[in-house]
């Protein structure tokens, strides 16, 4: 309950994404994300959320990741990474669906992975 | 964006995502933590009222928002594929997330408690109806004992035919991890069968 009305003060978490809640980009949870030039300083006229995903992505992790780490809900992070992504800031990593009959060798590779890690 | 070029082989990484579904307290949060490379990471998504059956929440500013807390964990597979396990909400009252979820998934497990079969009702329910990604059945043994047998499990939920039912233990790292591979398996074969003759 206390945890509510804290979140009441602050700004509408969309207010960042200006009513958006949809991103651009193929953005799912589980897709991985990685700032395209990690040796620089995030441009200075970005949103400071903005700038804290550009700094935290330097290492490649998932949207989810992102979103839990920086405490900022998933709906934003995605708008926000896709805005990143947008201007060329962020790199968007492509992510295995299994629906495509091409993506069968990586599902195969999955398969051996998992099975090398839990016997 | 995709187009961007630079030279690392960093962008070679890709990832993939299990959905791990089942009723209040059957043990997905359990199963995800047991497989998990790192603790079990909550994270929380906003989710309008309007979200319900419609997409663009824009046009309906005044909706009251819910907060909905999901688990996941993480495998590195190797070097270039990282595997998530998403732990559905329980509450059949979020059932409207489960869309955004399963979207994009390679592959489902819904978790049974065999003490409480109503409990699993809806996700069997939800996996069957939709049948858009393929879907296992993990019987969690709690006490070390089954209730019923698989046969009767597949017939007390109506699971088809086709659709692979395991016992496990949630609490048990190898346990869990032949609940996913078990998963990719159906899987591959699942897309072996839907191809289209060459």
């Amino acid at each position: 309950m206390s945890y509510r009305r804290r979140r009441s003060t602050r700004i509408r978490p969309y207010t960042f994404t200006g009513g958006r809640t949809r991103s651009r980009h193929p953005l799912m949870v589980q897709t991985l994300v990685s700032t395209a030039d990690p040796s620089t300083e995030p441009p200075t006229n970005l949103m400071p959320e903005s700038q804290s995903i550009y700094r935290l992505c330097r290492e490649t992790r998932s949207v989810a990741e992102v979103s839990a780490e920086l405490d900022i809900p998933l709906g934003v992070t995605q708008v926000l990474l896709s805005d990143l992504a947008e201007l060329g800031l962020v790199y968007i990593h492509p992510t295995i669906t299994g629906i495509s009959p091409s993506e069968n060798q990586v599902l195969e590779r999955a398969l051996r992975g998992l099975e090398r890690l839990f016997q | 964006m995709v187009s961007n070029d630079f030279s690392s082989d960093f962008q070679n990484k890709m990832s993939a995502k299990i959905v791990i579904a089942g009723g209040f307290g059957a043990g997905k949060t359990t199963l995800v933590g047991s497989v998990s490379e790192i603790p079990t990471v909550t994270t929380e998504a906003v989710m309008t009222e309007a979200s319900i059956g419609f997409d663009d929440t824009a046009s309906t500013p005044d909706k009251a928002t819910t907060t909905v807390a999901m688990d996941f964990g993480r495998i590195t597979v190797d070097q270039q594929l990282v595997m998530y396990m998403f732990g559905t909400p329980g509450q059949a009252r979020f059932w409207f997330m489960w869309d955004d979820l399963v979207r994009g998934a390679v592959g489902a497990v819904v978790v049974v408690d065999c003490r409480r079969l109503a409990d699993s009702f809806d996700a069997v329910d939800y996996f069957e109806t939709n049948r858009r990604i393929p879907y296992i059945v993990a019987l969690n043994r709690f006490d070390d004992r089954l209730e019923y047998t698989i046969g009767q499990v597949r017939e007390a939920l109506e699971v088809s035919g086709d659709v692979p039912i395991v016992d496990f233990d949630a609490r048990n790292r190898s346990s869990g991890g032949t609940v996913l591979t078990t998963l990719l398996r159906y899987a591959l074969a699942t897309n072996a069968a839907a191809a289209p003759v060459a």
